[in-house]
């Protein structure tokens, strides 16, 4: 939503015009006529002047002639908000504003404020025809499938790791964590974007909200790698919650199809990776127990370099010094973890309590060496 | 354009036309930064105003500039080997030391910018007022190893030698390069490396850091001595902002000296002195006394009835710290000092972290810390700190005008 309001919308204001208080109302209609949709909403009618209107500024002008209070939405196809006006009481006028780019959209009316509302097709035509630049349609494009491929990826891996819980297999488990990870890692801000599946898989315990009991209401794999690491068994508790995991995994596999990306939300994602790098993994906070934390590092590298490669034709038209930097800094950082796995071909790195201090250092100045230069691609693609 | 009454821009008046464009900016800078670097500058009114300490000058700002109340000191690590790119951070930070020391923020601004970009200044100082902020740059005798320079190394930056009762912790001391930014706002100071440090990432990275509070040397005669947490007067003797004389014997490097590229700079030594507070503080007060070779109230020498009075030094005693440390007891070596206190918090032993973060400038380190500090091994008073800290630097001469940058006279072959 917020991607689609800094690529699409110039400005929006919101006029509320309350028919008791402001007299001239019809007067400023017929002034910009044309420019104004007049948006007749009932309970059971969702009625607009104009199906049709040239690209620029709008107006819509709504009128709540039922009995429910009501919203009135423009939408893109995909359901994306382009702008919207909430708690519009029965028998009152309300104004909303916006700039329109040529596209087709919707205007939803809700009474009740439930539900997907009654619709009415709007196109947009002519004007500036700024659609967006289709490598970029293509980046969004390619990136969903990477998300899906990982999530794809992750599933049989997953099992396999809560295949040796539930059969009490203590090693293989030990094993199979960190493999059942980096699809996840790589992926995360996508998967976090859901809300709901991130707390269960992937929460740790000091990340439990005020009131969660870390006995019944600490699921997914961090519970499960305290387990394996720190009690060194597996209870009858931890097959359930690796039964539970796969089921949690199966529902981000399901979804992440459908999650909302955009070239900044993909930007934003790359940079939100590293700040998981530099927040949870270069501390050694994230793998505890485990201490795989540069699985997770690396992983989350790959997904943000992913992000990039795929921006980047785009980004290097607006900003090629960024570009060169970007390039140069994933190269200092690919090269740096390179030094802790012996064979790159795997993903069988050091454990991270082995890596002291000075090293971590290390890899904290190469984390920052590429964030901060990763911040600006979002501002090299929306330009 | 917006003032307040004193004169002076905030920088939240001079952050709106951010954007504006640089023409704005540099007359508003004309305008307000009137004073000069040494001498003319020691305004008793300038730390209450919140006024801005001029830039631009034959030697940097922070060194002979009255002492500001706060410190934070940052020392760096190059990690780029491309020296074009160095040099383009050298260039990118002096424009932000520009802007900041007159009270502006970096770059365009703090808000107002992209919506998708994060924006340029970090934002924390936008309010308030230039706080006289200075910033200093050194070159430490490691990045001479680095871009090839070896050859341009001046003599007299030596690598310190080890001296007696040193404990110094590796991650503490050194560095390729620092930034030593006094401001008598902490926050401006904060802001300066904070905003520093992030435009050199990629290119040089923090390698120790240390907050300053409570200026322990005074470049202000006329001003009160400050007391450092051992709670005597410091710096009684240090050398004024206002007199070149000493300055120009003790403090710059001459054309004379060389290498030609220093000409204007000067040397500095940082140490970071911890105190053994509690047992300092269980530590009669004759016994403090006879250490310092100050009485504590007034700060007079032994035997005599005034701070300023001529010290005796044969009436103290021969470990007494203001006898071993006074020119006359090292061949006339003089420093000038620009210390601050520091409290870190508490060690695991609950004790206090505490101690003196010691700056001093001088013409060459040779003549001036590594003999006053040889002479200081008998010192009395190291039975109450210890050096855990360590750093020197080549402090290059100021920058001359808006077209000038921290360094050009090492990295460009002109000089």
């Amino acid at each position: 939503m917020r991607a689609a309001r800094l690529s699409v919308l110039t400005a929006v204001t919101v006029v509320s015009a309350l028919t008791a208080v402001t007299g001239c109302t019809e007067k400023s209609d017929a002034k910009s006529g044309d420019r104004v949709i007049n948006v007749t909403a009932t309970d059971s009618k969702c009625t607009t002047s104009a199906k049709q209107i040239s690209a620029g500024h709008i107006e819509l002008a709504i009128e709540n002639k039922g009995s429910k209070v009501t919203e009135v939405y423009v939408l893109f196809p995909d359901d994306r908000v382009v702008t919207e006006r909430e708690n519009i009481g029965p028998g009152t006028k309300q104004r909303v504003t916006a700039e329109v780019k040529a596209g087709e959209y919707q205007i939803a009316c809700k009474p009740g404020m439930k539900g997907d509302g009654i619709r009415q097709d709007l196109k947009v035509t002519g004007g500036k025809v700024a659609a967006r630049d289709p490598r970029l349609d293509q980046a969004v494009a390619a990136y969903r499938s990477y998300a899906q491929e990982q999530a794809d990826a992750t599933l049989p891996l997953a099992k396999t790791f809560a295949a040796a819980v539930e059969a009490g297999d203590l090693e293989a488990a030990k094993k199979a964590y960190a493999p059942s990870r980096i699809g996840w890692e790589r992926t995360e801000p996508v998967a976090e974007s859901f809300g709901d599946i991130d707390p269960k898989v992937d929460v740790r315990e000091d990340g439990l909200e005020e009131g969660q009991d870390p006995a019944k209401d600490w699921t997914g794999w961090h519970r499960l790698e305290k387990s394996l690491w720190q009690d060194k068994k597996i209870t009858a508790a931890d097959k359930t919650l690796a039964k539970q995991l796969i089921t949690d995994l199966t529902d981000w596999q399901n979804r992440v199809g459908k999650a909302e990306i955009t070239p900044t939300s993909m930007a934003n994602g790359a940079k939100e990776l590293l700040d998981e790098v530099a927040t949870g993994k270069v501390t050694g906070e994230e793998e505890r127990y485990s201490h795989t934390d540069l699985v997770d590092f690396k992983a989350n590298v790959e997904g943000a370099q992913k992000s990039y490669e795929l921006l980047k034709p785009v980004a290097k038209e607006n900003d090629a010094a960024l570009v060169t930097e970007l390039d140069k800094q994933f190269a200092a950082l690919d090269a740096l973890l390179d030094k802790y796995r012996p064979n790159t071909s795997s993903y069988a790195f050091t454990s991270y309590d082995k890596v002291g201090k000075a090293d971590r250092k290390e890899l904290s100045d190469a984390v920052n060496a590429l964030a901060e230069p990763l911040s600006k691609l979002a501002a090299a693609v929306a330009k | 354009m917006t003032q307040d009454r004193s004169g002076i821009p905030s920088r939240r008046a001079l952050i709106g036309w951010g954007g504006a464009g640089l023409a704005l900016g540099a007359a508003a800078a004309g305008g307000a930064v009137a004073m000069t670097r040494t001498g003319e500058d020691v305004d008793p009114a300038a730390a209450e105003t919140g006024a801005a300490v001029a830039f631009h000058g034959p030697n940097q700002a922070g060194i002979a500039t009255p002492v500001q109340d706060r410190l934070h000191f940052a020392a760096f690590d190059v990690t780029t080997t491309d020296r074009a790119e160095f040099v383009r951070l050298l260039k990118d930070w002096t424009e932000a030391a520009r802007r900041m020391t007159a009270g502006k923020a970096v770059g365009e601004g703090g808000y107002g910018g992209l919506p998708e970009a994060p924006p340029d200044d970090t934002g924390e100082a936008l309010g308030l007022k230039p706080s006289r902020l200075t910033l200093t740059v050194g070159f430490g005798p490691s990045l001479f190893e680095k871009f090839e320079l070896t050859d341009r190394r001046p003599d007299a930056l030596i690598d310190l030698p080890k001296f007696a009762g040193d404990a110094l912790d590796a991650a503490r001391s050194g560095g390729d390069l620092c930034v030593q930014a006094c401001a008598d706002d902490p926050q401006v100071a904060v802001h300066a490396i904070r905003n520093l440090a992030r435009i050199g990432m990629g290119k040089v990275v923090i390698r120790w850091s240390q907050l300053g509070f409570g200026k322990t040397s005074s470049t202000t005669p006329d001003a009160q001595t400050p007391r450092n947490l051992m709670g005597f007067k410091d710096g009684t003797r240090n050398i004024a902002g206002t007199e070149t004389d000493r300055l120009d014997k003790f403090v710059w490097v001459g054309e004379k000296d060389g290498p030609a590229w220093m000409t204007g700079g000067s040397y500095l030594v940082a140490r970071r002195i911890r105190m053994h507070i509690e047992t300092w503080d269980r530590t009669s007060l004759q016994e403090q006394e006879d250490i310092f070779g100050r009485d504590k109230g007034e700060g007079a020498p032994v035997g005599k009835a005034k701070e300023r009075d001529e010290p005796f030094l044969k009436a103290m005693l021969p470990d007494a710290h203001v006898r071993l440390a006074h020119p006359d007891s090292n061949n006339g070596s003089t420093l000038l000092r620009r210390g601050y206190s520091f409290t870190d918090g508490t060690d695991g032993l609950g004790r206090l972290e505490a101690g003196l973060f010691f700056l001093a400038y001088q013409r060459d380190v040779r003549e001036g810390f590594v003999r006053v500090q040889r002479n200081l091994a008998t010192d009395a008073l190291n039975e109450y700190i210890q050096h855990v800290g360590s750093a020197v630097f080549a402090v290059p001469p100021g920058v001359r005008d808006k077209d000038d940058w921290w360094g050009r006279t090492l990295f460009s072959e002109e000089a």
